[in-house]
This record gives structure tokens, C-alpha cells and sequence, in this order.
């Protein structure tokens, strides 16, 4: 079979109109909440407005503005020095350090936001040690101050970029650097002219994902007490009682979004990368002189300890100091917290690979924007996000009740959509799918043309062609997008806490209870269950991600 | 063709089962409880009430917001028969949305005071929270302190620590000083309270005593409970109570309370829970859970709340935060009161 028959293959499908309807129903969920919000945003309510722009506005902007680049850079940067480290390099304990460091994704950004202010704040027990014993804490630096919440965030998100650097470095780092070395460049030369700006793109998409997740928190920066978009959101909506001056505020915040997003696009532009498919050949890895060796190794175990061991040993001696909380109820909440993020993983990892699909058959301009808008529920905060699916799906819930209805007469049953699992489903899509569709993009771009025509010149097509092809290539990726949805699930609260069904508690919606009530010890439990359940996947993902090594 | 479905197949069979786990949410008899107050301040309540009535019930809990909003959404589809929430002006919110409806009980109107319910019978208060200063008993005496006013004042210059202005109970407390100064005063007291401010407003009542306590500042303003509370954990906590404007208006006091929805498919089971919770078992086991005073003022106080000693109570219609919360909020901005 030739590659004209392939083509023509390929050309019928763009054609058929199936695959569009599919791709539009799978951006659904995050479109309309965007949809909504720029309706609101075009037709500002000037009194409200006018409180906003004077009041609010400034500060907000000026605030979400100073924390996107502390923690854009900050993150950046460890995520990025760790990850060269730990693959192109070798230094004491780089093996344990390698998985090790991906271990924070399993802690919530608002439990190391809590655990952090807990611990070292003015009242907290290092600086009443510190007074105790010197009698001043003075010079302890505040931690609810913007460098404080910019310090929380970059450590509780490093890893984003963390992972997607260390893919980068270690599909095509040590091999490059040493072709660069081999034709005479010096190894810091080597480092900035090649392997960093080979690396780019994904260290630029862990960024990304950084800033997205940032714009959208709200039980972080709550803990800081720090005014962001979000926290504007939030007291226009529930403080001032006017949903518009919320959804005017959120499209303010799109707009952060959507420039940070093409700032990440420019990056990648024009360039198109394909990873040497030569994986199993092991390049020697720099040796780094004594000092430097011992500082990776320390500088390792310090953003570890900080970002992972302390706050973990912290919520250990809260939660012992209250574990009296613990009953068979716990059971309950692990079961129902697996069930939604395993679901959540496997619904969103299918969406992502026909999105990725109907992208590669169809790249046509209009699919890619439709593509990048529906991945911008990432940045919204979850009850904006939460709200604005719930309306429609009621709206689809009664026609549907309606023509059943028509159809069945009175013995037609009760539909309820929202408030069910469904919804919170349909809310986790909305706001997660970038999550599991970045890996999968990336991946599915590394299966070349030339490997679909090879495999079909083998007879290799259709099902087969995914089956045997297709799979095999994808399932790192694959796996990938399913554990950072599994963990981000696990951790996330407010689309929960606003869709879950009655009876339908989360082991997030048990630390929401207590911190609610400003009961950070007693939130510890839950919090403990939270990280030891998403070790698991992150234990497994970083297993998988070292064979490929 | 064949590429397409073997890829979609399994998505759309994950959609399928997800409708239908969502056909099993619905079980009719019981009754459905939105409620802002949290779980564990509620569900003894609710297992009590089941083993008394045989009647069920399931609930959910997050922020009355979110809480008010997915109703809202929700319409006449609702499951949902009860909202309750930790604040008047929040129940006062979803009245003016049309959410609640008007429940005439003798029961009701005979046990709860009438400044603690809707006048259009909507919603009723079942516990009240007073919202008033706490001191360091090391660094203040308590003749230096008198009503919410006088903390914007030169004594208490970087002495005073507030709760950040997000939380809807300072909203509140605001909004009801607006109805009792009038806008322009109350604004010049936030004024003074900012310019007085100790550090930056934190993010919970607790944070806020410890603060006092470890020496950070000398006065805050608290709900009762949090101060009950941290004082059942830590007794020799050197921080006591001080019962604010007891010349004038009296301490500012809130309320937890609840409405029937105004789509309730069990509307006659949800008038009988609350009717219930009026009742003196119900008003001394909601109050006693989370320390704070019974609505109905026939019944005591759990034994801690009883020995701060009595104190006079604003009279105002709790419903006036509601009204005026969005005017608070704006002045709160106005101030710069984070």
C-alpha cells in the first residue's frame, strides 16, 4: 500500500463531519463557562465597574502580575536546574533525588499554604522557639507577605516543570550535549547553546501549567490572605452579591491567561521537535567536580525537605495529635476520592487522545483554536468554572426531560443531570483537560507520518494501526496524563465541594471542613490521606519515566 | 470509520456509566440539606433527628456562596429541601433570589425570637453567634475597652489584629454597624481599625487569638465559639472575653440558621425538621456542638458559654446584614481592609 493511499484515506476522514461534532461536545465543558464570561465582560455594569477599576483592580492586577513572575521564575528555575541535574548529570543520591522530587505533586498547594503559615508565622512554633530561647524573632522574614505566598506556590508546583524538563533532558539532553561536545563547544557553552534551548518547549509547557494553576487558586493565596483575580472573584460574587461583577472580573483574568498562552505558543514557534528515537543507547553523564557535586546534592534535599518531608512530618504530628478523628468514615472518603480521580483519569486521558487525534487528522486553524480555548479551563477558578457548566446542563437536563416526556408520557423517569456524578465529571473536563492533553499531543507528535506509511506499506491500518502502532509509542505519554489527572483530582476542592452529589465526600471536602473552621491541625488527617493516596501514582509515573531513562 | 469508533468506544462507555451512576443518586424519602454549616457541627443533629423521626436525611456542605449559586442553578430540578447557613445575611441572599420559601409554623414563630427570622417566615435562626473583642489579659485592662468604635482609636495604634474582610462574619458585623452609624461614620471606624492594624488580617479567627496570645498584638474581634474553643484545648491561654458597646446598641450578633427551598420536593418533612430543631433538645444539642447560644432564649447555654456571663445582645433584625453586605464590602474596599 502506497502513501497516496494512505493520504486519501486520511483526507476522507477530515471530511467526514462526525469527528468535528465529537471534538466541538469535548470542548463543551470549558467553552461555555468562557462563553458566558465574554458575554459578561463586553457589557460591563458601569456601577459596579466603576467601584472595581477604582478599589480593586489596581491592586489585584498588580498582585496576580508580581506572583505570575515570582512564581513563574522561580518554579522555572528549580524545576529546571533540578531536572538537568538529576538526568544529564551525577552526583550523590541523584537516583533516590530523580523520583523523589516529583513526590510534592502529591501535597495540595492550600495544605503546604496552611502547613507553611502554621509553622512560621509570628504565633507559630519556630519563631515562639526563636523568642523563647533568643527573645526576638524579629528577623524572621514574614511569611504571609508576597514573597512568602510566591516561595509556597513555586515550591507546591516546581514539579510541573520538574517533569516535563526532565522528559525533555533525558529524551535528547546527554546525547545532544555530547554531539555539541564532540564538535568543540565547552560543556557550559554545550549546556546554553543546546541542551537548554532544545528543552525549551517543555520547560516553557511546564511554566505554563504553573501559571495556570496559580491564576487559578483560591485556597492558597486565602491562606496568605493575599488579594489575586481569583479572591476578587470570590468576594464580587459572594461578598457584593453580583455575579457580574465576577464573571467582568474573570474575563479580566482570561486575558492574563491568554497572553501567558501565546506567550508559550510563541515559543514553541516554527519549531518542531522529534525526539531521537534512539532511547536505549546510554550517553555517559557529567561528572561534576566535588563542590559542585555536593551542592546539587544539597540543594536537592533542601528544596525536598522543604517542599515534601517538612510539611509532611508537620501534618504527621498534627494528624497523631488528632487521631482520634479517624473512623471507619475514612474508609469511605479514600473509596470515593479513588473513584472520582480514576475516573476522572480515565474519562479525561480518552477525551485528550480523541482531541490529539482529530487535531492531527484535521489540522486546520479553527480545530487548533478550538483545541487551545478548551484547554483554558485550566486557569479558571473551579467554582466560576463549576457554576457556569451547572446552568447549561440544567437547561439540557429539562429538554431532555421534556422530549422523554413527549415520548413516554408520565411514566417517563427523573433525569437529573447536575448534581450527579455526571456533572462533576463534565466540571473535571472542563477544567483538567490540558492536563492530560499536553503529554498526549506530545506524544502522538513524536509518531511521525513516516511511521503511520511505513506501518501502512506493512498492511498495517485503521484499528490495527493504533492497536499495534500507536499504543505501544503512546503509553508513557499515556500514563503520564493519567496519573497528573489522577493526583490534581485527588487535591482538587472547590469543583468537588460545589458538585458532588449529597452523601458524596472527598477526602479534599474533609480538609475543606476543617480549615473552613480554621482548624489547620485537625485538617492534617485528611490532608496525610491526600498525599499518601497520590503517592501511589506519582511512585508509579516516576518508575515508568525511569525506564524510559 | 472503524478507526474513530475503536478509539471513541470505550470514552463513550465511561459517559454511559458515569449517567448511570448518576441514575442512582436519588433516593425520594429523604431529605436533601444544603448546608454551610459543616459536617461535623451538623450530622449529630441529623442523626439524631433520623433515630428520633425515622426520618433520613443526606446532605451536602461547601460555602453558603457556592451553596446559594448551585441552587440557583439548580432551579426547579432541585433535589435540595433545606439551605442552611452560618450567616444572616447569606440566608437573606437566597431569599432575595427567590430560593426560599415562606413557612408559616406556631412552633417556629413561638420559639424563635422575631429579630431571628425572616419576617416573611423564609428563614429562621436556630443558634446566635456574637461576634465581640477579645484581650490579652497580660497587656489590657478591660476599662480601656468599651465598643467596636473606640479600636480605631490612638490607643490601640499597632495594637489591634482584625480576620481578613473576606469572611462574611466581619461583613456582617459591618454591614450591622452601617445600619446602626449610617455609612459615613462606620466608614471612618474601619478607617481607624485599618490604620490601627498589628500586621496583615489573617485568614481565621484562631490564627488571630494565638497571635494575641503569643504577643503580637493586644485586641482582636472574634466570634464566641473560635475563643470557647481554643480555650477547651489550651486553658491557660492568657485571653478573655470583653462584651462590646454594652451602653450603646449592644454586642453584634449573628446567626446559623435555615430556610425550606422554594422547590423543596419534600416541603412538609423539611417544615417538620426545623420545627424540630426549635424544639429545646434540638436548640441545646445545635448551640452546645458548636458553643454558641440557643436561638430560643428559654434555653441555657452549654455550661463553658454560660461563664462569660450574660450581656446585652443588638436587638437590630439580623436580616439588616444581608440588606447592607454589598454596601459593607464596597466600604471595606474603600478602607483598603483586606
Amino acid at each position: 500500500m502506497s502513501a497516496e493511499i494512505v493520504q486519501a484515506e486520511t483526507r476522507r476522514a477530515w471530511r467526514d463531519p462526525l469527528s468535528v461534532v465529537l471534538a466541538v461536545v469535548l470542548c463543551l465543558p470549558a467553552l461555555v463557562p468562557l462563553l458566558v464570561i465574554a458575554h459578561a465582560t463586553i457589557s460591563p455594569e458601569a456601577e459596579v465597574w466603576a467601584h472595581l477599576s477604582r478599589y480593586v483592580l489596581p491592586e489585584v492586577t498588580i498582585n496576580t502580575i508580581k506572583l505570575l513572575i515570582g512564581v513563574a521564575l522561580l518554579s522555572g528555575i528549580v524545576g529546571t536546574v533540578l531536572a538537568w541535574l538529576t538526568s544529564i548529570c551525577e552526583f550523590p543520591g541523584r537516583r533516590f533525588f530523580d523520583w523523589a522530587l516529583l513526590l510534592p505533586l502529591a501535597i495540595p498547594t492550600y495544605v503546604l499554604a496552611f502547613v507553611a503559615v502554621g509553622f512560621l508565622d509570628f504565633a507559630g512554633p519556630l519563631q515562639s522557639w526563636l523568642r523563647a530561647v533568643t527573645g526576638s524573632s524579629a528577623w524572621v522574614p514574614k511569611i504571609r507577605s508576597t514573597g512568602g505566598v510566591i516561595f509556597v506556590l513555586s515550591l507546591a508546583l516546581y514539579p510541573y516543570v520538574y517533569l516535563l524538563a526532565r522528559t525533555a533532558f533525558l529524551t535528547q539532553g546527554r546525547r545532544a550535549l555530547e554531539a555539541a561536545q564532540m564538535l568543540g563547544l565547552g560543556r557550559a557553552a554545550a549546556t546554553w547553546k543546546v541542551a537548554l534551548p532544545m528543552a525549551r518547549p517543555w520547560i516553557a509547557a511546564g511554566i505554563a501549567l504553573v501559571c495556570m494553576e496559580t491564576l487559578a487558586d483560591f485556597g492558597a493565596v486565602s491562606v496568605f490572605n493575599y488579594n489575586t483575580f481569583t479572591t476578587a472573584i470570590y468576594r464580587a460574587w459572594f461578598g457584593m452579591f453580583s455575579v457580574s461583577a465576577a464573571l467582568e472580573l474573570a474575563g479580566v483574568l482570561l486575558l492574563f491567561v491568554i497572553a501567558a498562552f501565546a506567550l508559550e505558543r510563541s515559543s514553541r514557534a516554527g519549531a518542531r521537535f522529534a525526539s531521537s528515537r534512539d532511547m536505549t543507547r546510554q550517553a555517559t553523564r557529567l561528572n561534576l567536580g566535588p563542590v559542585a557535586r555536593w551542592s546539587a546534592f544539597v540543594g536537592a534535599a533542601l528544596v525536598l525537605a522543604l517542599s515534601f518531608v517538612l510539611p509532611l512530618l508537620q501534618l504527621l504530628i498534627w494528624s497523631v495529635e488528632n487521631v482520634g478523628d479517624i473512623d471507619s468514615r475514612y474508609w469511605g472518603f479514600i473509596a470515593r476520592s479513588l473513584v472520582l480521580a480514576g475516573s476522572a483519569a480515565v474519562v479525561i486521558v480518552l477525551a485528550s487522545l480523541a482531541l490529539a487525534y482529530i487535531e492531527r487528522r484535521r489540522s486546520t486553524r479553527s480545530m487548533r483554536m478550538l483545541v487551545r480555548l478548551a484547554t483554558l479551563g485550566y486557569a479558571i477558578p473551579g467554582t466560576v468554572l463549576a457554576v457556569g457548566i451547572a446552568v447549561p446542563l440544567v437547561l439540557l437536563n429539562n429538554q431532555l426531560q421534556n422530549w422523554l416526556r413527549a415520548w413516554m408520557g408520565e411514566s417517563a423517569p427523573v433525569l437529573l443531570l447536575q448534581g450527579t456524578l455526571l456533572a462533576v465529571l463534565i466540571a473535571y473536563l472542563a477544567r483538567f483537560l490540558t492536563v492530560g492533553f499536553n503529554p498526549v499531543e506530545s506524544g502522538l507528535q513524536r509518531v511521525t507520518r513516516s511511521i503511520d506509511e511505513a506501518a501502512a506499506s506493512l498492511g498495517v491500518v485503521g484499528t490495527d494501526l493504533i492497536r499495534k502502532v500507536h499504543v505501544p509509542l503512546l503509553r508513557t505519554s499515556l500514563a503520564t496524563a493519567a496519573t497528573l489527572v489522577f493526583v490534581d483530582v485527588m487535591k482538587e476542592m472547590p469543583i468537588t465541594l460545589i458538585t458532588r452529589p449529597p452523601g458524596w465526600d472527598t477526602l479534599a471536602v474533609r480538609v475543606w471542613e476543617m480549615t473552613s473552621e480554621g482548624e489547620w491541625e485537625r485538617a492534617a488527617l485528611p490532608a496525610v490521606a491526600i498525599v499518601l493516596v497520590g503517592l501511589i501514582p506519582a511512585a508509579m509515573l516516576t518508575r515508568r519515566g525511569a525506564h524510559v531513562a | 470509520m472503524s478507526v474513530r469508533f475503536g478509539v471513541f468506544a470505550p470514552l463513550f462507555g465511561a459517559l454511559v456509566l458515569a449517567v448511570g451512576l448518576a441514575g442512582c443518586a436519588k433516593q425520594p424519602s429523604e431529605l436533601v440539606v444544603y448546608s454551610a454549616r459543616n459536617e461535623q457541627l451538623i450530622k449529630p443533629i441529623f442523626d439524631r433527628y433520623s433515630a428520633e423521626s425515622g426520618q433520613q436525611i443526606r446532605f451536602v456542605t461547601d460555602d453558603a456562596g457556592p451553596l446559594i449559586e448551585r441552587l440557583n442553578a439548580e432551579g426547579a430540578n432541585s433535589q435540595a429541601d433545606i439551605l442552611m447557613t452560618v450567616d444572616a445575611g447569606e440566608l437573606w441572599h437566597a431569599a432575595d433570589l427567590g430560593l426560599l420559601q415562606s413557612v408559616n409554623s406556631e412552633a417556629l414563630n413561638t420559639n424563635i425570637p422575631e429579630s431571628l427570622r425572616d419576617p416573611q417566615g423564609r428563614w429562621f435562626g436556630f443558634s446566635i453567634r456574637a461576634r465581640t473583642i477579645v484581650y490579652s489579659t497580660e497587656r489590657v485592662k478591660p476599662e480601656e475597652l468599651s465598643d467596636y468604635a473606640a479600636l480605631g482609636g490612638e490607643r490601640w495604634k499597632g495594637k489591634l489584629c482584625l480576620r481578613t474582610s473576606k469572611k462574611v462574619y466581619n461583613q456582617s458585623l459591618v454591614a450591622m454597624l452601617i445600619a446602626e452609624y449610617g455609612e459615613p461614620k462606620t466608614e471612618e471606624i474601619v478607617r481607624g481599625w485599618v490604620a490601627n492594624l498589628a500586621t496583615e488580617p489573617f485568614s481565621n479567627d484562631t490564627l488571630l487569638m494565638e497571635a494575641i496570645a503569643a504577643g503580637q498584638c493586644d485586641v482582636g474581634l472574634v466570634n464566641t465559639y473560635y475563643f470557647g474553643r481554643l480555650l477547651r484545648d489550651q486553658p491557660d491561654l492568657p485571653l478573655k472575653l470583653f462584651w462590646a458597646d454594652q451602653t450603646g446598641q449592644g454586642v453584634h450578633i449573628n446567626i446559623s440558621g435555615a430556610g425550606v427551598t422554594a422547590h423543596a420536593p419534600r416541603g412538609e418533612q423539611a417544615k417538620k425538621f426545623l420545627e424540630w430543631l426549635s424544639q429545646p433538645e434540638a436548640q441545646s444539642m445545635f448551640a452546645g456542638l458548636n458553643l454558641e447560644y440557643p436561638a430560643s432564649p428559654s434555653i441555657e447555654p452549654d455550661p463553658i458559654v454560660k461563664a462569660w456571663g450574660d450581656f446585652k445582645r443588638s436587638p437590630m433584625n439580623v436580616a439588616q446584614a444581608g440588606e447592607l453586605q454589598a454596601t459593607a464590602v464596597k466600604l471595606m474596599d474603600r478602607v483598603g481592609y483586606r
